[in-house]
């Protein structure tokens, strides 16, 4: 009887955090909904011009500057994270492994406003000094301190499938003869082919949803990027900025159509690693136990 | 000598690291510089004698003490709100959920876990909206919605820590319990939990660590820069993060980018901390189960 009861209530705890995901769905999406209603006003909204006190609240130049960051930093930090996946995979002595290992697993701890911060102060005179042009707050800087941010989320998926596929494989690689070196790019990194794609997919997402990093060094320029040392601003520091200017009534609708895109954004990616092979799968096969 | 890819591939592999591993250990050496010689009383509790400071008696108003203060609030009620349904969570989703409600809830979880910190400080902002539109027009943003935000955005690394660590017991313990008759409940409580409590207690101080360092979620939902201690969970709050983001972009003086450097150097510190502990305890959980085998 007392079973039946804490079934229950488990199952409603998982039930109540299913909601909560809905009701943030369902926020979004009912204080954008007149926006939906009125031609005119999505036409506003999803356009290219950001001038709030001439009434024009475009959020696509954000859109632009989200997915040309997130697509920068991922290019700048994924070589990197298969570069250190493959350095502790066995191209390298068992101590400094570890020691890099206990590093990377370390950065995913260090908070964000200190990334943002420390490059502030670092990255951004640099660039300001060696290109001597605008504030140096730009689209790279940015992008190259998000790419340390993301470097580990990658790389800890590339391990984590890196490990499961070379269980399966070293055992044949070994009695080929294969050193390690040869045994990771002839075997192991083209039969993780899954992990790679998924690891790419968690950087991205990680890179398009920080807010902290592109709202301190991306110069929130709402106009489109032409060169890398252009500032930018993406949707999240966008929804930042304008809830912490206290804009009229009309710009609130543009920060929940971006917080609406930026939800659909990471459910289609999710979507997408969940199809290519959940990383927690479906649990291993066991035993049913009686209750 | 021949073209062999295998030994680029080593050359390149040592340029990532190092282009990885220099500027975190130039981050921290820096932050370790710049924010140790702000280390002092007055860091903390500006010109305010520490008793009164302590009891509240006076407020502080220079120091960083009620920004660690409204830190530690907040992590403790989002913990309050976030440990017992997360753990739940984890629960049902290892041991009773099945075939399509499972993959119903674990995708619910996965979402949640992708949503970016922002969008859980828009819920949060729009929740007080609507509240405002609808029953209580006195709604305001407070340490309560921040907390409840927080807990949000931590909940799926609790349910996924939980769920992996009961998921990872081995069979021979797992089988354990029903084999001496106990049920399902029985199991769960008096062998399966006990035996992966130490894999949960981590999770949960990871997640008290992110619960620390957020800064997208609290600026939409409470924070402000001078607040001062609050003195109730529907009041407004300092934190540490956000005394970071705005001096950063506010600092007048030297003496507030002193404070700048300080703080972040002690968010570091607690967060590496918190870290540290839940490394530790991973580490003897791997040497545990290698034993139990």
């Amino acid at each position: 009887m007392i079973e039946k009861w804490i079934e229950r209530a488990l199952f409603s705890s998982a039930l109540l955090c299913s909601l909560c995901v809905t009701a943030v769905f369902g926020f979004l999406l009912y204080f954008s909904w007149p926006l939906f209603l009125d031609a005119r006003g999505l036409a506003n909204v999803f356009s290219w011009v950001w001038k709030p006190f001439a009434g024009q609240f475009g959020i696509l130049p954000m859109m632009a500057g989200t997915f040309s960051l997130a697509l920068l930093a991922l290019g700048i930090a994924y070589p990197l994270a298969i570069g250190i996946a493959s350095f502790t995979h066995g191209l390298a002595p068992a101590r400094i492994t570890k020691t890099v290992l206990g590093l990377v697993y370390f950065m995913t701890s260090i908070p964000t406003v200190i990334y943002g911060f420390v490059s502030v102060f670092i990255l951004v005179p640099l660039f300001r000094d060696y290109f001597d042009r605008g504030t140096g707050f730009c689209l790279m800087v940015s992008a190259i301190t998000l790419a340390i941010l993301i470097v580990p989320t990658i790389m800890i998926a590339l391990k984590t499938e890196m490990n499961q596929r070379s269980e399966e494989v070293c055992m044949g690689a070994r009695s080929l003869g294969l050193t390690p070196a040869q045994e990771l790019l002839w075997v192991l990194l083209p039969c993780s082919g899954r992990g790679l794609v998924i690891a790419a997919i968690l950087g991205f997402g990680r890179a398009v949803g920080d807010t902290l990093v592109a709202l301190m060094v991306a110069g929130n320029a709402p106009v489109i990027p032409h060169s890398l040392l252009d500032p930018i601003r993406t949707l999240t520091s966008h929804i930042a900025l304008v809830v912490a200017t206290d804009s009229q009534d009309q710009a609130y609708y543009s920060i929940f159509a971006a917080g609406l895109m930026l939800f659909l954004i990471m459910a289609g990616l999710t979507m997408v690693i969940r199809n290519l092979g959940n990383r927690f799968g479906q649990g291993k096969k066991r035993h049913d136990i009686p209750s | 000598m021949t073209f062999r890819p295998e030994r680029i591939l080593g050359i390149f592999s040592w340029l990532a690291v190092s282009l990885v591993v220099v500027p975190v250990c130039v981050l921290v050496v820096y932050l370790f510089v710049r924010g140790w010689p702000a280390m002092s009383y007055a860091l903390f509790f500006g010109d305010t004698p520490w008793r009164a400071a302590i009891i509240g008696a006076q407020p502080v108003f220079d120091g960083i003490y009620p920004a660690i203060v409204g830190t530690s609030i907040l992590i403790i009620c989002s913990s309050i709100i976030a440990i017992p349904l997360g753990v739940f969570c984890g629960i049902y989703l290892a041991e009773y959920a099945q075939g399509f409600l499972k993959s119903i809830f674990s995708f619910m979880v996965d979402l949640l876990s992708g949503m970016p910190s922002i969008v859980m400080g828009l819920f949060g902002f729009a929740l007080i909206l609507f509240m405002r539109r609808t029953l209580f027009s006195h709604a305001n943003t407070s340490l309560m919605l921040s907390a409840a935000c927080i807990a949000l955005l931590i909940l799926p690394y609790l349910i996924r820590m939980t769920q992996v660590a009961l998921e990872s017991i081995p069979e021979n313990v797992r089988l354990l319990g029903p084999s001496l008759g106990y049920t399902r409940w029985q199991n769960i409580v008096h062998v399966l939990l006990p035996s992966s409590s130490t894999a949960i207690f981590s999770g949960i101080v990871l997640s008290i660590g992110r619960a620390a360092e957020d800064t997208a979620v609290i600026m939409l939902t409470g924070v402000v820069a001078n607040a001062g201690i609050p003195r109730a969970l529907s009041d407004k709050f300092e934190a540490l993060p956000f005394t970071i983001f705005y001096l950063t972009a506010e600092h007048r003086n030297d003496l507030e980018l002193q404070k700048a450097f300080g703080s972040a150097l002690v968010l570091l510190v607690l967060t590496g901390t918190l870290f540290f502990i839940s490394y530790c305890i991973q580490k003897n959980l791997k040497r545990y189960w290698r034993l139990g085998e």
